[in-house]
């Protein structure tokens, strides 16, 4: 069965032909839209590479079928940065090492970014351990994880006060 | 996966009217996409519940009940305010599980109706002896090898005696959540009592419910301090009127294929003035006629603990930052009560 949808991915609107209803979000960004950012680990849930923003919220990309996205908003890896200005979770990653291979690091942002946004768990360590527990770390950067969401947090509290000031 | 046709009906009577042998509904897909790529489940059309319109609310009924939409999001739920205040156990439940992501995605009806985790439920003809044996059941399967009921949610909704409104072909019903799951046998797979067909609306909390709100928690025990299913869990809760128990609720979780209610250790509690050896007395019946299957007899005194332990949390006061945080053995000192 074929089925056509409409999203923003990344700001940019896209009309999409799923020739197969079966295919998740994950595979349609990095098969078919070209946007690899987005890793896949377990495919089932339960590793977090592959979070991506769908309106708004971190998702699990391995279990949204793309079907279901008629008039969603789809934020992924790749759209985070404006230019060449990083992301401020991005910069507090390099500055932290919130990483070693690199993999599960996308999914670790955009759960970051997400997790942010939802503000729940401000810049208390162990409440940001707890948020961020659906993305794995192989490599076991989670000190480095944990520093940089909580300066991402500050800063962007602050920026956030600067703007409304 | 298996090919499937893909609706999204408008309204409960195109979704009804959608309805196939063979169908599913598909609320966030958290559980069902999963059990698909497995091949366990092989629908051959999924009906998106989506677009169904009045089923996002959390309201409060004429009659002081809560009813919470079947599409509400798990998060959203439980990060409510209101709802968080006077359900603080349900919250709780509901943040202990799986993760912020899947969490955002899931559904509370799809949370009630996920499947048994146990590979071999999910696998034809599989002999649930031969796998690992530790997480089965030990109450309500008399004896029988069987997968306990995963979700975290239920055993709270149990506990303050949550009723789920249900539609199909023939008109609506209610069933109170303690009579939704059910152990499959042989010639009856189902893990629930709903009939293929019928849809989950709403969930309803009964008025009474609010009034647990001061002294209710609910404690998870599991392999590693988040993101697992419980080994053990328990939701306790009690109305404590010039210093003694006016009313208790205690409900066991991944005990049995369903959350585990206690009655007995309830009317036991009515009463009594809150304290160490009333708990035991009542952790003790509830593991009446608990059987070890497959060498799990640790989950007997596991359970056991657990339900003790929650009371206790539950006497001590619900913790004024709710929920409360998972106690993690790197995590700093707090003085708010902490999980296993
Ligand atoms: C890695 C991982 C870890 C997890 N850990 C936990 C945990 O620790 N604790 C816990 O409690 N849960 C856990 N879960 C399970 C999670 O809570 C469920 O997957 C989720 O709640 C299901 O909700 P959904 O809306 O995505 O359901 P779906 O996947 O859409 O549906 C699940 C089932 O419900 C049926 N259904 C959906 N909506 C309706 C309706 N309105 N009426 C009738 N039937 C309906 C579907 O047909 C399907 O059979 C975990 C899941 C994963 C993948
Ligand atoms: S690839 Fe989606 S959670 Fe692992
Ligand atoms: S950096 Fe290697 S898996 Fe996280």
């Amino acid at each position: 069965m074929s089925l056509s949808i409409s999203l923003s991915i990344n700001g940019a609107a896209r009309d999409i032909v799923l020739d197969d209803v079966r295919v998740t979000l994950l595979d349609l960004l990095r098969e078919r839209l070209a946007l690899p950012g987005t890793k896949k680990g377990c495919d089932r849930g339960q590793c977090g590479a592959c979070t991506v923003l769908v309106n708004g919220q971190r998702v699990n990309s391995c279990l949204t079928l793309a079907a279901t996205l008629d008039g969603a908003t789809v934020t992924t890896i790749e759209g985070l940065a404006q230019g060449d200005r990083l992301h401020p979770v991005q910069q507090a990653f390099l500055e932290h090492d919130g990483f070693q291979c690199g993999y599960c690091t996308p999914g670790q942002i955009m759960s970051a970014v997400g997790l942010i946004a939802e503000g729940h768990a401000g810049d208390d360590a162990d409440r940001i351990r707890e948020g961020m527990s659906g993305n794995l770390c192989r490599c076991s950067a989670y000190r480095g994880i944990t520093e940089a969401v909580q300066d991402a947090t500050r800063r962007m509290t602050a920026q956030a006060a600067e703007d409304a000031a | 996966m298996r090919p499937f046709d893909f609706v999204r009906p408008t309204s409960v009577d195109e979704a009804l009217a959608a309805w196939e042998d063979g169908a599913a509904w598909l609320g966030g897909g958290t559980n069902l996409v999963d059990l698909m790529k497995t091949g366990a489940v092989a629908p051959t059309r999924l009906i998106d519940l989506s677009r169904l319109p009045g089923m996002r609310g959390i309201e409060v009924l004429a009659d002081g009940s809560t009813r919470i939409g079947a599409l509400v999001g798990n998060s959203e739920l439980a990060n409510d305010p209101d709802f968080a205040g006077n359900f603080p156990m349900v919250a709780e439940a509901i943040l202990s599980g799986a993760s912020g992501q899947i969490r955002n995605a899931a559904t509370v009806a799809g949370n009630v109706m996920q499947h048994p985790r146990e590979a071999w439920f999910h696998g034809p003809a599989s002999d649930p002896l031969a796998g690992d044996t530790g997480k089965l059941a030990v109450l309500g399967t008399d004896g029988a090898p069987a997968a306990v009921n995963p979700s975290d949610f239920c055993v709270p909704l149990v506990a303050l005696g949550a009723v789920v409104e249900i539609v199909g072909p023939d008109g609506t019903r209610d069933i109170p959540v303690a009579d939704l799951h059910r152990m499959p046998t042989a010639d009856d797979p189902r893990h629930t009592t709903l009939t293929p067909g019928e849809l989950i609306l709403a969930l309803r909390l009964p008025p009474e419910a609010a009034g647990f709100a001061a002294h209710s928690r609910y404690l998870k025990v599991r392999d590693r301090t988040s993101f697992a299913f419980a080994l053990t869990s328990a939701a306790a809760c009690m109305r404590i009127e010039d210093g003694k128990i006016a009313e208790a609720r205690l409900t066991l979780g991944a005990v049995a294929p369903r959350p585990w209610r206690v009655a007995e250790a309830e009317d036991l509690l009515k009463g009594q003035t809150p304290g160490p050896e009333v708990f035991a007395t009542a952790a003790e019946l509830a593991l009446d006629g608990a059987r070890a299957v497959g060498g799990n007899d640790w989950k007997i005194d596991l359970a056991r603990r657990t339900a003790l332990r929650a009371l206790d949390m539950a006497a001590a006061g619900t913790p004024a930052e709710m929920p409360a945080l998972p106690a993690s053995v790197f995590g700093t000192q707090r003085k708010e009560p902490a999980h296993a």
